[in-house]
C-alpha cells in the first residue's frame, strides 16, 4: 500500500521566499522613484505619494476582477465600453431629472448588468470564446453610449459629487481609501474562500473541476458580474474626476488594466497569480507614467517604454518558472 | 537571481537612454505648453511658435501632448507639470469645464495659467489668448458656404471634437449667422465631430455625404477635418458637386485647392498663435499684466497687444484677422506652413 500527500502549500524556505516575482516587482518600483526624484527635485513630498495615486487609481479598481478573469484563463476587453456606457446613462439620467444618489445606483446596475451579460454568453455559448464575447460587446455597450449622447457630453453635476475623484480624508485621497478597502475584500476573495479556489482550479483545469462538480458556469457569469460591478465603481470615480463624460471616456483601459494584471505576474494561460503582484503592477506603471511625463516624454514614446516592460516582463517570468520547475523536478505546468 | 539582475540592469539600460542631458541643465524658469493631442500639424505649428517665443526670451519651453484628445489625459499631463513647478501653464483646452478643479490646483500652486486657441472657463484661466475675433470667424465661413452654395442649399460642419470650446463657439456665431434673413435658404442639416482625428473624420465625411445627397458645401472649422473632408470628396469624384471651406493648413490643403475641391479657405497662422502665447505667458509670469481688460504688453515680433473682454465673460488676446487661401496664393503660403 503506498501513501501519497498532496501539499497544499508550499514549504516555506529563505530561497523560495526570495526567488519571487514580487521582489523583482518590489526592485522595479524602487528604481522607477529612485529615476523620478532625479527627475524632479519636488518629487520627493508626501503629496506626491497621495495626489498622483489619484491619477490612476480609478483604473486599479478593474485589476482585480480582471485578474479574476485572466486567472480563469479569459480575457475582458469590454470593461472599457462597461464604463463609458453606464457613466453616459447616470450622466443623461441626472440632467433628466433623476436624483445623483439615485443616478449613481443606476450606473452600478448598468454597469454590473454589462458584465452579467458578458458572463452569460460565455457561460451559454461555450464555443465563442470570451475574447470574441468581449470584443462584441465592447462595441454594442460603446454603441449605445453614442446612440444616447451621441457625440455630445453630458455632465454639470451637483458640486459633492466630485469630492469622489477630488477629495480627502483628512490628508488621505478618499480614492485611496476606498481603494484599499477593495484590495483587502478582494485579497480574502481570492486567497481565502473557497470561492477563490475553485477560480485558480478552473484555471488550470475547467473540465476536471465541472466534473468534480464545480458549477462553472455560474463561476464565469459571477465573475464577470464582479467586474461588471467594479467598472461601474470606476465609472463613478472617473466621471465625478472629469466633472462631465462623453461617450469615449475610459478608450483604451482595458489594455491598460490587462497590462497590470500580466506584469503582476498572473499567467495569461490561467489558474496562476497572487494578489500582491497586480498591486505592485498598478503602482509601477503609474509612477512609471508619472515619472516619464515629469520628464515630458511624449505620449508615444511612454507608450513604447509601457509595452517593453511588459514584453521583458513576460520574458522573465517565463524563463523563471521554467529553470524553477527543472531545479524542484516537477513536471513544467 | 542572476537573471532579475540582468532584468533590473536592462530596465535601467533603457532608462538611461531616455534620460536627456537637461536634467543636468540649469534651472531657468521653465514655461509648459498643453496641446489637445499628437499627430496634428496645426498644433505641431503652435507649439513651434510657443517654443521659439519662449526661447528667444531666455526661458525654457516644455511642449506636451496627450495621444488621445480628452480631458482625462490632459488632467494627468497638468499634474505632472505641477509637480514640476513650472512658471506658467499655456493649456489648448479639450473641455471647457473638465479642466477647472486640476488648473486651480496649479493656480493655488503658484502656476499662472492661461489658455490659447481652445479655452477653458474663466474662473480656471487668467486669460485666452485667441486666433482672431469669434464673431469674424463665423460670419465670415457662412458667407463663404453661402456663396459656394449659390445663396440656397443644405451645408454640414464638420467639426472636432464636440467639447472643442474654439469651435463650438464658432459653430455658435455660425448658426447666429444662419438665422438672418439672407440666409434664409441656407440650411444646415448636421453638425458631424470627427474629433480631429483622420480617420473618424473621414468616416463622418463619408456617412454625411450617404445620409445627405444633396449636401452642396461641408465647412470644416478644424485643419484636420477640412483634410479628411477635401480628400474624401476627392477620392470619390464629387469635386464641384459638393464643396469644402473652412479653416486649413495651407500645406496640407494646397492639393484641393489647386483640383477644385476647396475654392477657398480661411486660416491664421498658428506659428503666430504660439508666438503670441509665449509673450503672454513670460508677461503674466513678470508680473507685466494681470490678464485684467486693458492689460498692454509687447509681444516680439508681433508688435503691441492689449488683452480685451471675451465673448464667455473672461478676458482675451486677438491676434488678428483670418486670412483668406485660393489658388492665386496657396503656393506661396504651402512653403511657410
Amino acid at each position: 500500500m503506498s501513501e501519497r500527500t498532496i501539499q497544499t502549500e508550499r514549504p516555506w524556505s529563505l530561497k523560495n521566499f526570495f526567488f519571487q516575482w514580487e521582489w523583482f516587482l518590489v526592485g522595479l518600483f524602487v528604481i522607477i522613484n529612485i529615476i523620478n526624484s532625479f527627475l524632479s527635485p519636488y518629487y520627493f513630498t508626501a503629496d506626491t505619494f497621495l495626489s498622483t495615486p489619484m491619477n490612476f487609481l480609478d483604473k486599479a479598481f478593474l485589476v482585480y476582477p480582471m485578474m479574476m478573469i485572466i486567472v480563469l484563463g479569459n480575457i475582458d476587453v469590454s470593461v472599457g465600453s462597461i464604463i463609458a456606457l453606464s457613466s453616459v446613462i447616470m450622466a443623461v439620467s441626472y440632467n433628466a431629472g433623476l436624483a445623483m444618489p439615485a443616478a449613481m445606483v443606476l450606473c452600478l446596475l448598468v454597469s454590473t448588468l454589462c458584465g452579467f451579460i458578458n458572463g452569460f454568453l460565455q457561460a451559454k455559448f461555450k464555443e465563442l470564446s470570451s475574447t470574441i464575447v468581449t470584443i462584441s460587446t465592447q462595441i454594442i455597450y460603446r454603441g449605445i453610449a453614442y446612440i444616447i449622447l451621441e457625440d455630445k457630453a453630458s455632465g454639470k453635476f451637483p458640486s459633492w459629487f466630485s469630492f469622489l475623484g477630488w477629495g480627502y480624508v483628512g490628508e488621505i485621497p478618499f480614492i485611496m481609501i476606498v481603494f484599499i478597502i477593495f484590495t483587502v475584500l478582494f485579497a480574502i476573495l481570492i486567497h481565502r474562500t473557497r470561492f477563490g479556489r475553485q477560480l485558480f482550479a478552473m484555471g488550470n483545469n475547467s473540465t476536471a473541476c465541472r466534473y468534480s462538480g464545480i458549477k462553472t458556469e455560474n463561476m464565469l457569469i459571477l465573475v464577470s458580474t464582479i467586474m461588471g460591478f467594479m467598472a461601474g465603481i470606476t465609472a463613478l470615480f472617473l466621471t465625478s474626476r472629469m466633472g462631465s463624460t462623453r461617450p469615449n471616456v475610459a478608450s483604451g483601459y482595458e489594455l491598460d488594466v490587462i497590462a497590470m494584471v500580466v506584469l503582476g505576474g498572473v499567467s495569461t494561460s490561467g489558474g496562476k497569480g497572487r494578489i500582491s503582484g497586480p498591486l505592485l503592477a498598478i503602482f509601477i506603471i503609474g509612477f512609471l507614467n508619472y515619472g516619464l511625463g515629469l520628464f515630458n516624454i511624449s505620449a508615444q514614446v511612454l507608450l513604447i517604454i509601457v509595452g517593453i516592460l511588459l514584453i521583458v516582463s513576460v520574458m522573465l517570468q517565463n524563463l523563471r518558472l521554467g529553470k524553477q520547475g527543472q531545479k524542484s523536478g516537477a513536471k513544467p505546468r | 537571481m542572476k537573471k532579475n539582475i540582468i532584468a533590473v540592469a536592462m530596465i535601467i539600460a533603457i532608462m538611461g537612454m531616455i534620460l536627456p542631458a537637461s536634467v543636468f541643465a540649469a534651472d531657468k524658469p521653465k514655461y509648459a505648453i498643453v496641446f489637445k493631442n499628437t499627430g496634428n500639424p496645426y498644433g505641431e505649428k503652435q507649439l513651434e511658435g510657443f517654443k521659439v517665443g519662449i526661447e528667444e526670451q531666455g526661458y525654457e519651453a516644455i511642449l506636451r501632448a496627450p495621444e488621445l484628445p480628452t480631458a482625462e489625459a490632459q488632467i494627468q499631463i497638468i499634474e505632472q507639470l505641477i509637480a514640476q513647478r513650472v512658471a506658467a501653464i499655456c493649456i489648448v483646452g479639450n473641455d471647457y469645464d473638465a479642466l477647472q478643479p486640476v488648473l486651480t490646483k496649479a493656480s493655488k500652486a503658484g502656476i499662472k495659467v492661461f489658455s490659447l486657441d481652445s479655452s477653458v472657463n474663466p474662473a480656471s484661466r487668467l486669460t485666452h489668448v485667441n486666433q482672431a475675433d469669434s464673431e469674424k470667424i463665423g460670419q465670415t465661413l457662412i458667407k463663404a458656404a453661402s456663396d459656394m452654395a449659390g445663396g440656397k442649399g443644405e451645408i454640414a460642419i464638420l467639426s472636432a471634437t464636440s467639447q472643442a470650446s474654439n469651435q463650438n463657439i464658432w459653430i455658435d456665431f455660425m448658426k447666429k449667422e444662419l438665422a438672418k434673413p439672407q440666409y434664409a435658404n441656407i440650411k444646415l442639416v448636421k453638425i458631424a465631430y470627427g474629433d480631429d482625428l483622420r480617420d473618424k473624420s473621414v468616416s463622418e465625411t463619408e456617412a454625411l455625404l450617404r445620409s445627405y445627397p444633396n449636401l452642396k458645401v461641408i465647412i470644416a472649422p478644424t485643419t484636420v477635418g477640412i483634410a479628411a473632408a477635401a480628400k474624401v470628396v476627392t477620392d470619390k469624384k464629387l469635386v464641384g458637386k459638393v464643396l469644402i471651406t473652412g479653416l486649413g493648413l495651407p500645406s496640407e490643403m494646397a492639393e484641393y485647392i489647386d483640383n477644385g475641391a476647396c475654392p477657398y479657405m480661411f486660416l491664421w497662422n498658428p506659428i503666430d498663435v504660439g508666438y503670441l502665447g509665449a509673450y503672454t505667458g513670460v508677461a503674466l509670469v513678470t508680473g507685466k499684466i494681470k490678464g485684467a481688460v486693458g492689460d498692454k504688453f509687447s509681444a516680439g515680433r508681433l508688435g503691441n497687444y492689449t488683452i480685451t473682454k471675451a465673448p464667455d465673460g473672461g478676458t482675451e488676446v486677438l491676434l488678428g484677422p483670418p486670412f483668406k487661401f485660393d489658388k492665386t496664393n496657396i503656393a506661396d503660403w504651402k512653403k511657410v506652413y
